[in-house]
């Protein structure tokens, strides 16, 4: 197991989507193509055993990473390497498939990511039927028996329906399918924002105490900070398509460096904070199918200056932080003072 | 003095199928005071936006009031026909709604919508109702408004259509507004934006809010007071720093106990087992007795009411002042 090298890098990712009008539309109205770049440029790698979370607002682009990462959308360029082996390529799809049985995803909604129609006992044999990874209809039983204990709950709940389950539970279905071809590395998108919080404690121990028994890599996307912050070794923050900051947890949340993860951590509602007016933030992000020139945060951020405006900041290393910021790079906000909370 | 904007009382909604009668909210009582925000939180299913709704007046049959009484400033509104509860809402109360976009008419232009429900409250010719779309989109701080007030629904952002949302609702200055789940649609850093203007409305208008969430952290940024729900019933009420920083509840405290922080030690997280249970499957006693960490003996048979704890109240047997020997547990 303890080979070098990290379990999935990704190098230099990109995906783009037409969103032009029809043709007939752009001929009559003269109107230009249109293209929306979700993913625009993105590195980073997860080593064996770690956590890494994505964090973001609406349309930043993590979801996408997380189809490219399981090959729900194939990338427009760049790389996704699982265990040192390419995941995207469009030839040597056979090989791809046969990775693709050591990655698994978890997705945000358990009410639509389980068909209604199955008892939850074909919902989670069904990985092992069509890679079939056991032979015989008691192993099959007997396996299901054990993953629906992995996720504490009953063997006698494989003859249910999913709509007799509670939100939490059908997330604990979930998971338990996921881990039914012994994955190494789990995608997780947003796996509790549809829970309440009493059952998001519940799930999110469920995954941590998974991970230490069975050595899971979860790649973890999350609007909720404070989530992240529980779960995460490392954490990757993405503005419009791009990653403007990559540290572990520890630095991340201790010295926040890139102004929109500061802005991030300074708006968060916590209940440590009652009453306090909080530090206004004016804009929104922009429409990432017109991206302003330069920095793409530069229009909310209140350290812009011209070459911000004009020039795109690449992530350079600040002391261990990846940071793509022209005024964190030049020193301009050393020495700023950082408002930050709890 | 002139009393408190809201009265609930009592209330209780029942909604009859088949089986029999399920009873979705059971004997609820707060009031909220002029330029107050009342914080309603609980988990999904707990009865927050059903009461939202049963005082509004928008209760979807065959769920009703079955019993108990609200009144708004004083008048009693919960028996009043139709026509008259329709005058009421949107004059005197409006509703604030967690989608946007389900609150717009995507046919309409912004200035159009807030023309219509101007004109339909307030006696004003037609200019002066653009004059005051034109302020209302200002107050809630949409920049631009000369040419935005003839934009349609789609060409706004999330953060500006909830924005133009609440400027519908102000439109009439009404006593109450009904905010449910107003920000959770929304990124943070738009969230903050909205809870600041929420805030400056009951400030400067001395309009009552009534915000359901279940997000904590906006309820303790924002709310005055607090009252925490479970299974049909308030749990827990009190001032937002007694219910979070000192929950009395073995619910709040459950509930607070397990929402991540950001700071402090990151190990497993506090969690309270089991689930809520549904409506037909309400426990005797407190409905919290399955879940309950401190249960005893008394609470699988008798159901608490409200009683009071420092400045607050919670229907909890371990604060019953009859039996000292339990207070003395809740201290400890």
């Amino acid at each position: 197991m303890a080979e070098p090298g990290p379990l999935l890098r990704i190098d230099n990712l990109h995906r783009h989507f037409d969103v032009s009008p029809p043709a007939f539309e752009r001929l009559l109205r003269g109107k230009p193509r249109a293209l929306l770049k979700a993913v625009n440029g993105v590195s980073f790698s997860i080593g064996r055993g770690e956590t890494f979370a994505l964090v973001g607002e609406s349309g930043c682009g993590k979801s996408t990473i997380a189809r490219l990462v399981v090959g729900l959308y194939r990338p427009t360029a760049g790389h996704v390497l699982f265990d040192g082996r390419e995941l995207s390529r469009r030839d040597g799809r056979r090989d791809a498939a046969l990775l693709r049985g050591r990655l698994q995803m978890i997705f945000q909604d358990p009410f639509a990511s389980l068909n209604p129609r199955w008892r939850v006992r074909s919902i989670i044999a069904e990985p092992l039927r069509t890679q079939r990874l056991v032979a015989g209809n008691a192993a099959l039983r007997e396996r299901v028996a054990e993953l629906l204990s992995q996720v504490h709950l009953s063997p006698a709940d494989g003859d249910k329906f999913p709509h007799e389950f509670s939100g939490g539970q059908r997330q604990r279905i979930s998971i338990a399918r996921a881990l039914a071809s012994n994955p190494e590395f789990l995608v997780c998108d947003e796996p509790t924002s549809a829970l309440d919080v009493s059952i998001q404690s519940q799930i999110l121990n469920l995954m941590k105490d998974l991970q230490r028994q069975l050595g899971l890599t979860y790649l973890f996307i999350s609007h909720n900070l404070a989530v992240i912050y529980q779960m995460a070794d490392h954490v990757g923050v993405m503005y419009l398509g791009r990653l403007v900051e990559i540290a572990t947890a520890e630095r991340l949340f201790a010295t926040p460096r890139h102004p929109y993860t500061r802005l991030l951590l300074d708006t968060i509602p916590s209940i440590e904070t009652i009453g306090r007016d909080r530090p206004s933030v004016a804009g929104e992000m922009p429409n990432p199918i017109d991206p302003p020139p330069g920095c793409g945060f530069h229009p909310r951020c209140p350290f812009a200056n011209d070459r911000c405006r004009h020039e795109r900041p690449e992530p350079v290393d600040d002391g261990g932080t990846l940071v793509a910021c022209h005024a964190v790079e030049e020193g301009r906000l050393a020495g700023r003072p950082i408002q930050r909370t709890g | 003095m002139t009393g408190p904007v809201l009265r609930v009382e009592n209330l209780r909604v029942q909604l009859p199928n088949r089986r029999g009668i399920l009873t979705a909210i059971d004997n609820v009582s707060f009031a909220i005071e002029p330029g107050e925000v009342l914080g309603i939180v609980g988990e999904s299913g707990a009865g927050k936006s059903l009461t939202g709704a049963a005082i509004i007046g928008l209760l979807e049959p065959p769920l009703r009031v079955a019993g108990g009484r609200i009144s708004l400033a004083g008048r009693r509104i919960d028996n009043l026909p139709d026509g008259a509860m329709r005058r009421i809402r949107g004059r005197e109360i409006s509703a604030i709604f967690q989608d946007p976009l389900t609150s717009l008419n995507p046919l309409y232009t912004v200035g159009r919508q807030l023309v219509e429900t101007i004109r339909t409250h307030l006696d004003l010719p037609p200019a002066a109702a653009r004059e005051r779309a034109l302020s209302l989109l200002r107050e809630v701080g949409i920049a631009g408004g000369d040419q935005r007030i003839d934009h349609y629904p789609h060409q706004f952002s999330g953060g500006m259509r909830q924005r133009i949302v609440i400027a519908l609702a102000i439109a009439a200055n009404p006593r109450l507004i009904i905010a449910d789940e107003p920000t959770t649609a929304l990124d943070v850093s738009i969230q903050a934006q909205i809870i600041a203007l929420l805030k400056r409305l009951s400030r400067d208008h001395g309009t009552a809010i009534m915000l359901i969430t279940h997000d904590m952290g906006v309820i303790a940024e924002t709310a005055h007071r607090v009252a925490v729900m479970y299974a049909g019933r308030i749990v827990e009420i009190g001032k937002v720093r007694e219910i979070v920083g000192n929950p009395r509840h073995p619910y709040t405290r459950g509930l607070m106990g397990s929402i991540p922080r950001i700071g402090g030690a990151r190990g497993r997280l506090r969690q309270v087992e089991g689930a809520m249970p549904r409506l037909n499957e309400i426990p005797p006693g407190c409905p919290f007795n399955p879940r309950c960490p401190e249960a005893f003996d008394g609470c699988r048979q008798r159901r608490p009411e409200l009683m009071p704890t420092g400045s607050g109240s919670a229907a909890c047997w371990l604060y019953d002042k009859s039996a000292a020997s339990m207070a003395a547990v809740a201290d400890g």
